[in-house]
């Protein structure tokens, strides 16, 4: 028998109240965990996602809905913005790349994204089967659009099949049954927005809604001479543009700049009080648990005084005795560690398939972060903190006066 | 063996308690009688090298225990001695194997289920080795009890009150159960007690009464 034998069968002597330290440790540890890795895993992604775009163009409104819009593809954009103002942006010196994104339909919840083939590259995409719509698409009658991997895994669609998209970004507009879209390809899952992306070239958004919507020929080529898109992400030629840019599209012209880096910092300004507070609730948590676990073990040294006098009379040095005190709380530890970094990986996969189904950012429990190795090194603090006093306690055994007792 | 000379030991509150000279020879019985606090359980821990004495000198097996430091005591009283207490202090969490095994975990002797049978079956208790000590009849536990304290075949057992709350009949298998457990190891057995009834039981066993007197430290001074 072994020190962690021993430890493990009084630690189950008193079920109940090992039972109940454990759900409050692996509650406190679960919550930890969960923080640790929504925290991680949306400041990678913010960090994929934004990668590369400098400024986000549309229309006047909230820039941080902008960027959610236009960006992370969460939130519904402010309005749009003229073509020939995104064209002439373009050409602008301090612009080294430019890349139109047209939003309005949805297929069975993933944006239909008009844009060029520049997006996907942004990205470095590659695709899994197919390949882009073929150009020049003017002229064209068949719709081509390319899935991301998350849309043709969710909706079963693949290379050569059609599908009609619905009206509106909510998903429960008309379907556009007369504008059928072909599958030209699908992109490898890239672990970033496109995944849950339908990408079309723009000509193809514009044709569904002025077929639509226009009343006849010659309305339809007013609708074609003022085309618009809803935003534009911006790469600059250099950092330097930073300075003027935003400035210069702010003041002179009708459209809105709004700079991703200071949005995310204020979004995660705003985030991070969620996770603070998350935290926070952990920590009493864990602190609670860490109370309670004194509580249960210095109990344990006042009712098994007399056994632990035995162990000393049979022999035992009393820091063995301290030692079997301190085993018992770190196994408590260890335990709760598994129970609680299970459930917060189960918590967050609970939270991703959530996020999934309502086509927002994708969070994994199946996954690993640096981070959580803090996890564990938590736990067995709170253990050890809590165990030191009893562990003293049972050091500091009156031997004599124990076995003497009646 | 065990010798002790001008043996006296300070308690917490400032009490003295000075012992008379004992020798008890190898293989010898002990007994050794007094009121209650009179100091038997702190001569028994004096022995077992759990208390350090104010003055005199303490002498087991051959072995002077003012020349042990702490953790080497520890290791010498688990080769040593075997202690069989009033109250048993079995573990419930534990089975009847399982106590004994913690008996050698905490000697720091290598597991060895085999012997924790062999005793267990010297003193017939074999079948009741997965059994916990709360499915035990008394007589039964204090076998258990007795089978842990000579599992490591130690040179002295050291018995605190073995037949306090037993009736006749009991006291006596008791008795002779210990007597022939000290036989079988060739150790020398003490038995602390105030039961007049061992005295009768036990007419070849030394025999040394302690008083009780303690004398109070500032009196000492005076």
């Amino acid at each position: 028998m072994n020190t962690v034998a021993i430890a493990y069968r009084y630690l189950w002597s008193r079920p109940l109240a090992t039972a109940l330290n454990l759900v409050l440790l692996a509650l406190g540890l679960a919550s930890i965990t969960l923080v640790v890795l929504i925290a991680e895993q949306m400041d990678r992604a913010f960090e994929r996602d934004l990668a590369g775009i400098d400024l986000v163009v549309g229309a006047k409104g909230s820039p941080l809905q902008l960027i959610l819009a236009g960006v992370f593809h969460i939130d519904v954009p402010p309005g749009n913005i003229p073509l020939q103002a995104v064209q002439n942006l373009a050409s602008n010196a301090q612009v080294a790349k430019l890349i139109p994104l047209s939003l309005g339909d949805t297929l069975r919840g993933f944006r239909i994204v008009g844009t060029t083939p520049a997006y996907a590259a942004h990205y470095g995409a590659v695709f899994a089967n197919g390949s882009h719509w073929v150009e020049p698409l003017a002229n064209s009658t068949q719709l081509q659009a390319v899935l991301g991997a998350q849309v043709a895994r969710e909706t079963a669609l693949a290379v050569g099949s059609r599908f009609a998209g619905s009206h509106g970004l909510g998903g429960t507009g008309h379907e556009h049954r007369d504008n059928l879209f072909e599958v030209t390809g699908v992109l490898a899952p890239c672990a970033c927005v496109l995944d849950r992306l339908v990408l079309t070239p723009l000509e193809s958004v514009w044709q569904v809604h002025e077929k639509a919507v226009a009343l006849d020929e010659s309305d339809r080529k007013i609708m074609q001479a003022e085309r618009e898109v809803t935003l534009a992400l911006i790469t600059y030629k250099s950092p330097l543009a930073a300075v003027s840019l935003p400035r210069f599209v702010n003041t002179t012209t009708d459209m809105q700049a709004a700079a991703p880096a200071v949005e995310i910092t204020r979004l995660l300004r705003m985030v991070g009080v969620g996770t603070q507070v998350l935290k926070g609730f952990g920590a009493v948590l864990l602190l609670t648990a860490g109370l309670s676990v004194f509580i249960a073990l210095w109990n344990a040294v006042r009712e098994r005084r007399a056994d632990l006098a035995m162990l000393r009379m049979l022999g035992a040095p009393a820091r063995k005795i301290a030692g079997l005190m301190v085993c018992e709380a770190l196994l408590l530890a260890v335990i709760a560690t598994v129970l609680g970094m299970a459930l917060g990986h189960a918590l967050t996969s609970v939270i991703g398939y959530w996020l999934q189904a309502e086509r927002s950012v994708s969070l994994t429990g199946w996954i690993w972060v640096a981070s959580e190795a803090w996890v564990p090194f938590l736990g067995a603090t709170v253990a050890v903190v809590a165990a030191l006093l009893p562990a003293i306690g049972a050091y500091r055994l009156d031997v004599t006066t124990l076995l003497n007792a009646r | 063996m065990i010798a002790t000379a001008q043996l006296a030991y300070r308690y917490r509150d400032g009490k003295n308690l000075q012992f008379p000279d004992i020798e008890v020879p190898q293989g010898g019985i002990l007994l050794l009688r007094g009121p209650s606090g009179a100091g038997k359980s702190t001569w028994l821990a004096l022995v077992a090298g759990l208390l350090r004495p104010a003055a005199g000198r303490v002498c087991v097996t051959g072995q002077d225990l003012a020349g042990l430091s702490p953790l080497a005591t520890d290791a010498w009283r688990a080769k040593t001695i075997g202690f069989l207490p009033q109250k048993l202090h079995l573990s419930d969490a534990l089975t009847v194997a399982g106590n004994l095994a913690m008996a050698q975990w905490a000697a720091g002797v290598q597991d060895d289920p085999a012997a924790v049978q062999r005793v267990l079956a010297s003193l017939g208790v074999a079948d009741l080795a997965q059994r916990r000590p709360q499915q035990l009849s008394g007589g039964q536990a204090q076998r258990v009890a007795l089978a842990r304290a000579v599992l490591l075949a130690p040179r002295v057992i050291l018995a605190d009150e073995p037949t306090a709350s037993l009736d006749d009949t009991a006291a006596h298998a008791a008795l002779a159960l210990l007597q022939q457990v000290a036989h079988t190891h060739a150790a020398t057995l003490v038995i602390a007690t105030h039961d007049s009834r061992i005295a009768r039981a036990l007419p070849q066993a030394l025999l040394h009464e302690l008083g009780g007197l303690s004398i109070p430290d500032t009196h000492r001074a005076l």
